[in-house]
């Protein structure tokens, strides 16, 4: 039992350690600002979250301490990473389209435009009877 | 075991926040710094952990869910600037 938890901890370690790395390699190796959005946000999260639940196995089967902290940590990550995320393709957006900045030459090539002429929602006008149309009356 | 995946794994996100420093250097656009930052964070968060098990200590969790708090308002503060000017309108 307890060699089968040892080995339960050390595999999920070295896997949110695995993941973590992964991540932030995708960082460097990744060719344009939007695909290297993609190795922190999800794969770092999600080793953050295998390390933390490794740590709620660790304490409850060596030392005997129930703690649920971790999980509230990870439940936060899980809940603030596609937030941050989405704030940060709108930033790159917003200076693509304010010419701040060009769009680099990658593999996936610029994001496509949305169809029927329209633009990303983030430059265009609420539509009407929407809660967005009158949020800021 | 479990000591040794833990210094093996201590490693790797020592290594994971070097490459995070050189993204945050090289750019070389704003948003990959804001990447670079809000990962590195995340980072710190594990190594945190990493040492909270290494040292049996049960303290380091307030630290770490404190830097999960701070990073993401920063994060989001950071980007609102740069979107609109200003953080809180």
């Amino acid at each position: 039992m307890s060699a089968l938890v040892d080995a339960l901890i050390a595999g999920l370690v070295l896997l949110g350690a695995g993941f973590v790395l992964i991540g932030s390699w995708g960082l460097v190796r990744l060719p344009s600002t939007m695909e290297r959005l993609h190795g922190p946000t999800k794969a770092t999260t999600l080793g953050l979250g295998a390390l933390l639940l490794a740590s709620v196995v660790y304490f409850q089967a060596r030392l005997g301490i129930w703690t649920a902290h971790e999980l509230l940590i990870s439940l936060f990550l899980f809940i603030t990473a596609p937030i941050s995320a989405n704030m940060i393709a709108k930033v790159h957006l917003h200076r693509v389209h304010t010419g701040a900045i060009k769009e680099p030459t990658s593999i996936a090539g610029a994001p496509p435009s949305p169809p029927e002429g329209g633009d990303w929602a983030t430059f265009e006008e609420p539509q009407k009877d929407t809660p967005s149309s009158t949020a800021s009356t | 075991m479990i000591e040794l995946s833990l210094q093996i794994a201590s490693v790797e996100v020592a290594l994971a926040l070097l490459f995070n420093g050189w993204r945050l250097l090289k750019g070389p656009a704003l948003g990959d710094r804001i990447v670079a930052l809000d990962t590195m964070v995340i980072n710190v968060i594990a190594l945190i952990v990493l040492i909270g098990m290494l040292s049996g200590g049960d303290t380091y969790f307030e630290a770490a869910l404190l830097l999960a708090m701070v990073g993401f308002v920063s994060t989001i503060a950071y980007c609102k600037f740069i979107l609109r000017g200003d953080i809180v309108e």
